[in-house]
C-alpha cells in the first residue's frame, strides 16, 4: 500500500485528506460542494477511484456526486429516488399515520465486486440500488414492504436507513439499520427481509420481544466473520454471533453505553472500538474527556484510549458514519466530530493525533487503502 | 428571451453565472420556464421542484417585478416583463438556518 485517502462529508462541505502509509503527515483538499451537507461519501473496494458523494439541502433536496478519479474531479449523477408502488404511511412521532416521503441519502454502500453498483440508504427508510454507477437508482421495496413497516417510526434525526453492510463471504446477504425501526437481514439479495431484533431492549418499548421499534444507532461487521456483527444501539453496545437472530449485551465496564459509533479493527475480528456518549439528551462525552473505548475481547471488557485526545472540555459529539479503521498494519483507527475535528491513530487506537482541526461540523468518514 | 436568476448554490451546480438566459416558445409559465431550465441544466432536476410532483420545494421561492408569485398557478402567465426579458425571473432561496 502506498497510502490512503480519507473521504470526510461536514455540513458545509466534502474533504479529502491523504497520507502515505506511514500516515503522519496529511494533504488536505476541500472543501468540495462547499456549503451543502455532505452526509456520507464512500468509494468502491472494487475501484478506489471511484468515490459516490452524497449532498443533501433542506432548500435543494438531494443531489449525487460521483467521481472516477479519486475525488479530483465530480460529476453530477442521478438524484430522482421513487419508492415502488404507492408507499403507503409509516408512523409518526405521535404515533399518526405518516406518507413516506424522500427526504435524503444518509449512506453509500458500493458493491465489493462491481464499481457500478452501489446501495444507497434513504430517508424515509428504503434501500434503493444503482447499477448504472448512480445515474438510475431503483428501489428494492421488499424492505419498506416488510409487514412492519407501518409500525416504524423515526428518531430524533429522522426515519433513517444509515447502515448497509453486505456480506463478502455470501453477496446474496445484507445488513441494514433503521432509525428507529432497527436491524434486518436478507437473504435474497435484497428481495426480503428478517427483522433481526431479538435481545434487544429498549426502555421505551414495553413488549422485551418487540419485532421491531429499536434505535440502532451503527452495526459492524469483521469480513473474515460475518456472522459476528456489533451494534451501538442508542443505549447499549451489543453483539451477535449467530448474523443476528440473537443479540447479547457487551457494554461491561464502558462509563455509558450510549452511543453512535463502533467499528472493528481490521485484522484483528475480537477488537472493537466505541466513542461513549454521555446522555440521549447530552450528546458529548462522559466528564467532556473525549475517549475512544476498545475491546480486544469481543466486547464487556473496555480500556479508555486518551493519548492525543483532549481529556478536559471536549463537549463534541461522533455521529454514526464518522468513524473508521484502514487495511494497513498496524491498523489505522480515525473518526471526526461534531466540532470540525479528524483524529487518526495509526497505531490502532494507542496514540492520536488531530489531522485537521477546524472543518465544519463531521458528519461522516471513511477511509481507502490505496494501492 | 427570458432571464432567470438562480441562487448562489444551484450557479454553481450548473456552472453557470447569476443569470442564464432561456428561449421559450408559447406562453410563459413557471412550468415553462422550469421545463426549459432543466432541459438546459439536467443537474438542476429535482433541486428545484419535486421529480414527480413538480411542486416547488418549500424553501425556494419564485418571484418576478417585485411580486412573490410562488403561489400562482404553475401555468398561470407570468407578467409581461418577464416574458419580453425587461426583467428577470428569479428563483429564490429562503433565508433561514446555519
Amino acid at each position: 500500500m502506498t497510502g490512503v485517502r480519507l473521504l470526510v462529508g461536514t455540513r458545509k462541505g466534502a474533504f479529502i485528506l491523504t497520507a502515505d502509509g506511514k500516515r503522519e503527515k496529511w494533504d488536505v483538499s476541500g472543501p468540495h460542494f462547499g456549503g451543502w451537507e455532505i452526509y456520507h461519501l464512500k468509494g468502491s473496494p472494487a475501484d478506489p477511484n471511484r468515490i459516490y458523494a452524497s449532498q443533501s439541502s433542506d432548500w435543494f433536496g438531494q443531489v449525487n456526486h460521483r467521481s472516477d478519479d479519486g475525488g479530483k474531479t465530480w460529476n453530477t449523477v442521478g438524484n430522482e429516488f421513487v419508492y415502488e408502488g404507492d408507499p403507503g404511511p409509516h408512523q409518526w412521532y405521535d404515533g399518526t399515520p405518516h406518507p413516506w416521503e424522500f427526504k435524503r441519502v444518509w449512506h453509500f454502500e458500493p458493491s465489493l465486486t462491481d464499481p457500478d453498483t452501489v446501495y444507497a440508504g434513504v430517508e424515509d427508510a428504503a434501500l434503493f440500488r444503482s447499477t448504472d454507477a448512480g445515474q438510475t437508482w431503483q428501489e428494492l421495496p421488499g424492505l419498506r414492504g416488510h409487514t412492519t413497516a407501518a409500525s416504524w417510526a423515526p428518531g430524533a434525526g429522522g426515519l433513517c436507513l444509515h447502515t448497509i453492510l453486505i456480506d463478502p463471504q455470501n453477496p446474496d446477504r445484507l445488513y441494514i439499520a433503521i432509525s428507529a425501526a432497527g436491524a434486518f437481514r436478507s437473504d435474497d439479495a435484497g428481495q426480503s427481509w428478517t427483522p433481526i431484533n431479538q435481545g434487544l431492549h429498549s426502555q421505551y418499548i414495553p413488549d422485551p420481544n418487540a419485532e421491531v421499534g429499536h434505535c440502532v444507532h451503527r452495526i459492524a461487521m469483521h469480513p473474515s466473520r460475518p456472522e459476528v456483527l456489533y451494534m451501538q444501539k442508542h443505549w447499549d453496545v451489543m453483539r451477535t454471533d449467530n448474523a443476528g437472530d440473537t443479540w447479547h449485551e457487551i457494554s461491561g465496564n464502558l462509563p455509558s453505553d450510549f452511543g453512535f459509533v463502533v467499528h472493528v479493527h481490521a485484522h484483528e475480528p475480537e477488537t472493537i472500538y466505541v466513542v461513549p456518549i454521555k446522555s440521549d439528551s447530552e450528546h458529548y462525552p462522559p466528564d467532556g474527556k473525549l475517549r475512544v473505548y476498545r475491546s480486544r475481547t469481543g466486547g464487556n471488557d473496555w480500556e479508555a484510549l486518551t493519548n492525543g485526545l483532549p481529556q478536559e472540555h471536549a463537549y463534541v459529539n461522533v455521529l454514526r458514519d464518522a468513524m473508521t479503521v484502514d487495511s494497513l498494519d498496524p491498523c489505522g483507527v480515525y473518526f471526526g466530530t461534531t466540532g470540525g475535528q479528524v483524529y487518526a491513530s495509526n497505531d490502532a487506537g494507542d496514540n492520536w493525533t488531530a489531522i485537521v482541526e477546524n472543518l465544519p461540523s463531521v458528519m461522516s468518514v471513511e477511509v481507502q487503502a490505496l494501492p | 428571451m427570458i432571464r432567470v436568476r438562480l441562487p448562489h448554490h444551484l450557479r454553481n451546480l450548473a456552472g453557470v453565472g447569476p443569470e442564464v438566459t432561456l428561449e421559450i416558445e408559447g406562453p410563459v409559465t413557471h412550468r415553462a420556464i422550469l421545463d426549459a431550465l432543466e432541459a438546459r441544466y439536467p443537474v438542476l432536476r429535482g433541486t428545484i421542484r419535486d421529480h414527480t410532483t413538480h411542486e416547488r420545494r418549500p424553501f425556494l421561492r419564485f418571484f418576478a417585478c417585485n411580486e412573490d408569485l410562488s403561489f400562482e398557478s404553475p401555468d398561470a402567465a407570468l407578467p409581461n416583463p418577464v416574458a419580453t426579458g425587461a426583467e428577470p425571473y428569479i428563483i429564490l432561496g429562503a433565508i433561514a438556518g446555519g
